[in-house]
């Protein structure tokens, strides 16, 4: 069979997932009474409507989805990248808590801010790195696990150390003043600064997975630990090494919440990118390049789906539905083209 | 129950495991299935467990021919498999292992109930009831993991005869047993066949095969080329399992040189083996054949050796350094490497071209990758160990002999010793003698080999000393030039070992 016909079929089946989830989509759509149609129509419109929305949503599902190939290729699934966000969140808060009342320059502590939130991320990560070298705690548990301490460490901060004068609320803390955030483009809330480091990520893990020394000996603990492991590669350093850059990339992507969205920590500061990020992630399965263009698609089926209540009275989730389904047929579509393949 | 099998025929892509096997076994017999390593003796038996379908078969049982498509349906048949290493649950009880099984019985009304909600202080009369008919004396509330793996068998067997087995195949039963528990598992195997029951005992112990069994066939390279009745001559069976004598290339002769590995009573445990007191010179250049019947201890004690198993007693010198209890890592950077016998499993990263698995091996110490250099490397090594791929070629994609070759173009240079398991196991005769030429090439730099096969041909044409294993017991080195595959497979066997040892 000739690559190009290969090419082809992969194709086909990819575009038969697409138009499945879409079926199964308006399929629920009917059952719940709605006009699939309108529904379709007011996601597309809302998502153009409010375009620098959508790049403020794509920039941490980017960033995490960068972090999160680098757990891909060691074959590791690092649930755990929820927690990591948050804490990188806390942390920035925290460094950005301490500056409040000093005069340094803004640059210097937005610096300190950023870096401070990859720290905490790596940290955190590592943390289920650990568990699962040292302790066999598969990542997948050790991460959900560490998940919820992180949402607990949140709650508590907010309602507790940190809680705003006053009243504490789910609102979150106090919000920074304007000096500690990202400059952003005149009244809309995108920062270009956002963009710039997603896209600085997104190089930077390209090129270790595709040229250097490093991300091959990834790939091969990924696809073959044991046999990597006698070809001499260090695999124990080596998934460590990947959880902390995943980690760190969380970390900035809630450094990056904190900063540039929000101002402040809230309780739930990841917004669910992590979980997103690992969808995204299955579905370009390792092709970094198209990062761009499906969480793009996803960030713009979020945004859209705001205009949902407004419009059709219809519950936003409706975007983690068509999200969700797209997934899992590509994944299933996969599945059933190797078991042909195999067979023929 | 009758067995009869005619022409069992199976391949598996080029390897023919089951060559027209025509074999009958009568009720209330105990037939030996003899043979070595890889002669398809496991192969026959899940054919006739239903584990494997088998390309061409016709099986008869009590004059009536069945199909068996599946395990389900062996069991139905009344023909039970009692594995190697027993499939049981080991954090479940005893006795709920034992119901477990009930789950192969045809559905009825009546059973339905008893299905849904185990009825356990019945089970449990009707195992003691068994167990007392066969002597066994095992608490139906202990832990699988409490037992040992004898007591696993006896509690396998039970749950066998519960279920209604007429047929009972043991594979390699005697492997992890202690000697006491090989005589009561000998005693309740004669007690069932005076039952009418048939029991099939698959095993490459000459004497275990000659004392227990009515009937003995031996297979050879997938063939049956015998069979025997007492009262046996232990030299023809062992002719018939390892073909005949054959005559020897003449030996490259190394000169020695200060040792490069020395074992001081080095006691190592495998997971049903103890290895005791080895004690060994291993010099620069020389090779060591590792005999022995798979399992005996051999691989265990080759990892040891690599550092991927740590002793549990004694002491390993590498270049006058101690490094007993030293991880792998440790023994690569002295200078050891170790090929697996799974070659995709763990030998090669399946998923990563050629190129890719010779910039791993190179251990660079920069970060960026030169394709263009790597490729270049590559067709270079292609070249010179004589691969056919492509530098694009994913390791898969090759043939066994050629995954081979790459996991030998990988080595470093210059190693202090290599350590292989199987190096030409599934291989042609070319790249054998292909791989033979690039080993003996690096003894001629001094590396010391140590191998496993069960080739015994392979051990004796290639080693300069060798070691024999049996059950855990290992032999003084003995000189290739003054054994005789005869002598080797004795004591293979297990024969031979009280005087010697």
């Amino acid at each position: 069979m000739t690559k190009s016909l290969l090419r082809w079929i992969n194709l086909g089946f990819i575009g038969g997932a697409i138009l499945l989830a879409l079926l199964f989509t308006i399929l629920v759509l009917i059952i719940t009474g709605a006009p699939p149609l309108a529904a379709f129509r007011h996601i597309l419109l809302g998502s153009i409507g409010s375009f620098s929305d959508v790049l403020v949503a794509v920039v941490p599902l980017m960033i995490v989805t960068t972090g999160l190939l680098a757990t891909f290729i060691t074959g590791l699934w690092n649930i755990g990248i929820e927690g990591q966000i948050t804490m990188g969140a806390i942390f920035t808060t925290a460094i950005l808590r301490f500056f409040l009342n000093t005069h340094v320059s803004p640059f210097i502590v937005l610096v300190l801010a950023i870096l401070a939130g990859m720290i905490g991320g790596g940290l955190w990560s590592s943390l289920v790195g650990l568990l699962k070298t040292y302790g066999g705690v598969n990542e997948i548990f050790g991460g959900l696990g560490m998940n919820f301490v992180a949402t607990t460490i949140t709650l508590w901060l907010i309602f507790g150390p940190w809680k705003r004068p006053g009243v504490a609320s789910m609102a979150g803390t106090e919000p920074f003043p304007d000096w500690m955030s990202l400059p952003t483009i005149r009244n809309l809330r995108l920062s270009i600064w956002t963009l710039v480091i997603a896209l600085i990520s997104l190089f930077i893990i390209y090129i270790i997975l595709n040229g250097t020394h490093f991300g091959l000996k990834l790939k091969a603990v990924g696809k073959n630990m044991r046999a990597a492991f006698l070809l001499g590669i260090p695999t124990v350093r080596l998934i460590l090494l990947s959880f902390i850059i995943c980690g760190a990339l969380g970390g900035l992507a809630g450094a990056l919440q904190v900063t540039a969205v929000y101002h402040r920590l809230i309780p739930s500061i990841s917004s669910g990118y992590g979980y997103m990020g690992l969808m995204v992630a299955m579905l370009i399965n390792l092709r970094a390049v198209w990062i761009i263009p499906i969480a793009l698609f996803f960030a713009a089926l979020n945004i859209g789906s705001i205009q949902l209540p407004i419009m059709l009275q219809l519950d936003s989730s409706l975007a983690g539905v068509l999200q969700g389904a797209l997934v899992l047929f590509v994944l299933m579509m996969d599945g059933l083209r190797q078991r042909l393949m195999r067979r023929s | 129950m009758n067995i009869e099998l005619i022409g069992i025929d199976k391949s598996f892509g080029s390897v023919h495991a089951n060559d027209n096997i025509h074999l009958t076994i009568p009720s209330g017999t105990i037939q030996g299935i003899l043979g070595e390593n890889g002669a398809g003796k496991s192969t026959l038996m899940k054919v006739l467990s239903g584990f494997i379908q088998a390309d061409r078969a016709r099986i008869i049982l009590d004059s009536k021919e069945v199909v068996i498509h599946s395990t389900t349906d062996a069991n139905r048949l009344g023909i039970g498999m009692l594995h190697q290493d027993p499939l049981d649950f080991p954090p479940m009880r005893a006795i709920d292992n034992f119901l477990v099984g009930r789950g192969n019985v045809p559905l009825t009304i009546q059973k339905f109930w008893e299905r849904v909600f185990p009825n356990r202080s019945d089970a449990i009369r009707e195992f003691n009831l068994l167990q007392n008919q066969m002597d066994f004396s095992l608490d139906p509330n202990s832990y699988i993991d409490s037992l040992t793996i004898g007591e696993r068998q006896q509690l396998e067997i039970l749950r066998l005869l519960w279920v209604g087995a007429k047929v009972i195949i043991l594979d390699e039963p005697t492997t992890g047993i202690s000697s006491i528990q090989k005589t009561k598992l000998f005693a309740a195997l004669k007690k069932l066949v005076e039952q009418g029951k048939t029991v099939i005992f698959v095993s490459h112990k000459l004497d275990d095969v000659q004392q227990l069994c009515n009937k003995i066939a031996v297979l050879r390279k997938g063939q049956l080329v015998g069979e025997a009745t007492p009262p046996y001559k232990t030299d023809q069976l062992i002719k018939m399992m390892f073909g005949k004598l054959v005559t020897l290339n003449t030996r490259e002769i190394t000169e020695t040189c200060p040792p490069v590995l020395e074992l001081q009573g080095v006691s190592i445990e495998d997971y049903h083996l103890r290895i005791t007191n080895v004690n060994l010179q291993v010099f620069g250049g020389e090779v060591i054949g590792l005999a022995g019947m798979e399992g005996s201890g051999q691989a265990a004690f080759l990892r040891a050796c690599g550092g991927l198993i740590r002793p549990v007693a004694g002491k390993m010198y590498m270049d006058k350094q101690d490094m007993t209890g030293k991880n792998f890592q440790a023994f690569r950077k002295k200078g050891v490497s170790y090929l697996p016998a799974s070659r995709l499993e763990e030998g090669l990263v399946t998923g990563l071209t050629l190129t890719e698995h010779f910039l791993l091996a190179e251990e660079k110490s920069e970060m960026f990758i030169n394709w263009v250099d790597a490729e270049k490397l590559t067709r270079q090594r292609i070249e010179q160990f004589d691969i056919k791929g492509t530098p694009s070629t994913k390791v898969e994609a090759l043939s066994g002999g050629n995954q081979q070759r790459t996991l030998l173009a990988l080595l470093k240079s210059p190693l202090v010793i290599v350590l292989l398991e199987h190096p030409t196991r599934g291989l042609d005769v070319e790249s054998t003698i292909h791989i033979w030429g690039l080993l003996k090439e690096r003894c001629r730099q001094k590396t010391a080999i140590i191998f496993i096969s069960s080739d015994l041909e392979e051990i004796l044409q290639y080693s300069d000393r060798i070691l024999v294993f049996f059950s855990g017991q290992v032999s003084l080195p003995l000189d290739a030039t003054s054994t005789s595959v005869d002598q080797l497979g004795q004591l293979i066997g297990g024969i031979g070992w009280g005087e010697k040892q």
